[in-house]
């Protein structure tokens, strides 16, 4: 067990770094030039030497690999470097956004699992096969509905309509609800659709019936064995909907105005801010790769089959 | 009164009527087997009984009689009062029939918890208890144990652990062996005979295998397309079988028709096979599948490998065919060459005829593709050639064009074995090749190897766990026992004149009528 945690984590570390190189040559290659598209606004009256000096501060002239290197070094002691944007430490526009995002975040993934586990679970529950057969399709709809469309769908209807969530003000807590709810819905799907059909491939092993000769319910069987057996790969998915879940937050901060990492990267991409979008690249993949960590951790603890094998 | 009335039943799968008119009793204390081949409804009935027909499946017409009870009117409801409590069910496959994710304790206690006899220490103390009646050794350990940590014979006691822990009347059990090694098979049937002494529990017995139902029961039904061919008392179907089909059925069956043996001719060998080794690494540790292994098959003879599960003769099979690379020891095939024709000289037969032919691809494409291989022939010529080689498997000339889901399983293994008589080979290595199929369709397709033995002097080695079959086929046998083979000779002297323990002991497990 102590192997398989730690080549886990040594794998984790190597995704990570991979990410942060990858992000960097990505970067570094974009065309244009962030402290000119700052600087070289002729309203600042700047002279070309004065830029030059600038350059030379951001040091924007050092050989790449050096560059690299000093970058590196910054991210393993916890510095991030200096927005060309606003000037500030990235550490505390990071430290600004990410308490939003977490909670957008964590809010709409718990929604998200439990929408995955009522579609799911009424599906294989339901016994009239219409009805099973639209549950099974929601996934599909959830999918295809694009997160800037579904926000502006739920402020007409829920804000202007029935004007059950204010738009503008109102607590914490509302002002939470629509954002959670269009990040959710389609982060939900694609768990709902795994989590839906482990059901079905759990339903067709010898074992249910063997249960069902016990004298148990339908619902007993359900809940205690076939959803223990089906939520393996369903948590697997929903370790790789983190992806999605920082994607998404793009949207949603942008349509419904929050601050927030989502707001960040729009904010960082615009100028073209490259230690910013770093930061944020590398954030979003360390959270990714923890998760995932997690999600590995846990798969022997909830099937006894895979601790002889780990 | 009886303890179980059946009276009539008929049963439809989405509309098709699969079981009809299917009327039998059961006494207290009674064993009644229900005996027929796959797609008999045998395994439909003993599952309407207890009330666990699948979704797409419907109790059309007839009484189910529990006692004063007539099942087949309750609720689905109601009958989870009656499942667990008053039948018990064990089932088929003992390695897929537990939970794998729960412990043996907490299965075994589950149907405690569902009928509510006790509180947790209680029930502790009585999965323990049940445990130890079933044989298993050191029960409270067991009870911590997940299921993959069990064999498949200690998983299926655990199975009938379930099935007696609330002492049922009527216990159903569907092929409950068919799935075990012989030796297992024979202590597992002698529990549920003590347990039946032991409470008074009736028994119905769901088997294909008629060795089994005749050496088990006091009643025999015999089942064949959804309806009930024959019923009595074993002894009287056993020995005065009145139905056709029982006559054909029991000639079939190779345990129970003694054929003459077949004597080892004098030919020079065509597989010699000496001091084979294979060493399996797992993690740190290694074994032993296959330990010193020689042998000898004379040209245009069967040498039977014979040996339960685990017992390397299927380890040593893929070595013969390369397949594998040994650790050490040697397989000469006599005239097979060494580069990629070797396989032109020797095939295998698989024992899955479901999972071995390609099922996008038509038939007359499955047994043309070792010809395109090994670029014999042209275009017509290989047409031509694939026609011959259904003629000789005895399959029409219309499945041509099939796909493997459109044939039966007979059908199926006699294109596996025209496939490999495709690139003419001189041996054939059969890996449990009819262990899949029903008697009646075994009782064919070992007729048609012994005819293609005969008319293209082909040599086979032939693995198999089925005694009987192995009897009847082969000419020389080698048993094997972990790795090793503790037994070797003509087949008249192992089977007539064992000489190792082991040996002794598959032939003693082997069901009561056979010997």
């Amino acid at each position: 067990m102590t192997r398989y945690l730690l080549s886990r984590v040594g794998q984790a570390a190597l995704v990570l770094w991979a990410a942060f190189t990858a992000s960097y040559v990505l970067l570094q290659l974009l065309p244009g030039d962030s402290i000119l598209i700052k600087f070289q606004n002729p309203e600042l009256g700047l002279s070309p030497q004065q830029i030059a000096e600038i350059r030379a501060y951001y040091g924007a002239g050092d050989p790449p690999l050096l560059d690299y290197l000093n970058t590196l070094l910054g991210f393993l002691t916890g510095s991030f470097g200096y927005s060309i944007d606003t000037g500030s430490p990235v550490v505390e526009r990071l430290a600004e956004a990410l308490p939003e995002t977490a909670k957008l975040a964590s809010a709409a993934f718990v929604l998200a699992v439990l929408i995955a586990v009522l579609i799911a679970f009424a599906a294989s529950y339901s016994r009239t096969s219409w009805l099973r057969g639209a549950l099974l399709s929601v996934p599909s709809l959830f999918i295809s509905v694009p997160a800037f469309w579904l926000g502006i769908l739920l402020i007409q209807v829920f804000s202007f309509r029935l004007r059950l969530v204010p738009v503008i003000g109102g607590g914490e807590l509302q002002q939470l609800i629509l954002p959670v709810l269009t990040l959710a819905v389609p982060i939900s799907a694609p768990i709902a659709q795994v989590l839906a059909r482990g059901i079905d491939q759990v339903y067709a092993q010898p074992f249910v019936p063997v249960i069902a000769a016990k004298g148990a319910t339908r619902w007993w069987i359900l809940w205690r064995h076939v959803a223990r057996n089906a939520v393996l790969p369903a948590m697997t998915v929903a370790g790789l909907t983190f992806g999605e879940l920082i994607a998404g937050s793009v949207v949603t901060e942008t349509v419904f105005g929050r601050g927030g990492i989502g707001r960040l990267t729009e904010q960082a991409v615009n100028a073209q801010d490259t230690p910013v979008m770093l930061a944020v690249v590398v954030l979003a993949a360390a959270v990714f790769v923890l998760v995932n960590l997690v999600v590995d951790v846990l798969f022997p603890v909830l099937d006894p089959r895979l601790k002889a094998a780990s | 009164m009886s303890l179980l009335d059946v009276r009539d039943i008929a049963v439809s799968y989405d509309g098709r009527r699969a079981v009809e008119g299917i009327s039998f009793t059961v006494e207290p204390g009674e064993v009644v087997a229900v005996v027929g081949e796959s797609g008999s409804g045998k395994t439909t009935t003993a599952h309407a009984i207890i009330g666990l027909l699948p979704r797409n499946a419907s109790l059309d017409a007839g009484q189910i009689l529990l006692g004063e009870n007539d099942l087949a009117t309750w609720s689905a409801r109601r009958m989870e009062s009656v499942r667990g409590a008053q039948i018990g069910l064990i089932p088929q496959d003992p390695s897929n029939s537990l939970d794998p994710v729960k412990t043996i304790g907490a299965q075994i206690g589950e149907v405690l918890r569902i009928h509510k006899r006790g509180d947790r220490g209680t029930i502790r103390r009585r999965v323990v208890e049940l445990l130890a009646r079933v044989g298993l050794p050191d029960p409270q350990a067991r009870a911590r144990q997940y299921p993959h940590e069990l064999s498949g014979g200690m998983r299926q006691r655990v199975l009938i652990a379930i099935a007696i822990a609330l002492e049922p009347r009527l216990i159903i059990a569907d092929e409950p062996t068919s799935a075990l090694d012989v030796t297992v098979q024979r202590r597992i049937l002698d529990l549920v005979d003590d347990l039946r002494a032991e409470f008074g529990t009736a028994v119905l017995l769901v088997t294909h295998d008629l060795g089994v139902a005749a050496s088990r029961s006091d009643r025999l039904v015999v089942m064949k397309d959804g309806r009930v061919e024959e019923q009595g008392t074993t002894r009287e179907v056993m020995s005065a079988p009145a139905a056709e089909y029982t006559k054909r059925l029991l000639g079939d069956a190779p345990a129970l028709s003694a054929r003459p043996f077949k004597d080892a001719a004098a030919a020079e060998p065509a597989i010699v096979v000496r001091d084979l080794v294979k060493e399996f690494r797992v993690g740190r540790s290694s074994f032993l599948a296959v330990d010193g292994a020689s042998f000898e098959v004379p040209r245009g003879t069967t040498h039977a490998l014979v040996g339960e599960s685990g017992s390397g003769k299927t380890t040593t099979a893929r070595m013969v065919v390369r397949f594998t690379e040994p650790t050490s020891g040697t397989v000469s095939i006599a005239g097979a060459p060494d580069d990629r024709r070797f396989r032109r000289h020797v095939q295998l037969v698989y024992q899955n005829p479901y999972g071995s032919l390609d099922p996008r691809q038509s038939i007359a494409d499955i047994v043309e593709e070792p010809l395109r291989n090994f670029r014999l022939g042209d275009r017509a010529t290989r047409r031509a050639r694939v026609g011959e080689l259904l003629d000789r498997v005895a399959l029409s000339r219309d499945l041509l064009t099939r796909r493997p889901r459109e044939l039966s399983g007979g059908q199926r293994q006699r294109v596996a074995i025209a496939r490999a008589l495709a690139a003419g080979p001189e041996v054939i290595v059969l890996d449990e090749a009819v262990s899949a199929l029903d008697v009646t369709v075994q009782a064919q397709i070992l007729d048609l190897l012994e005819q293609l033995q005969r008319d293209l002097g082909l040599t086979y080695l032939f693995i198999s766990h089925d005694l009987a079959v192995v009897r009847q086929i082969s000419h020389t046998v080698s048993v094997m026992n972990r790795g090793r083979i503790v037994e070797s000779g003509t087949t008249r002297q192992v089977f007539t004149e064992p000489r190792h323990e082991y040996t002794r002991e598959l032939l003693a497990a082997i069901p009561e009528p056979v010997r």
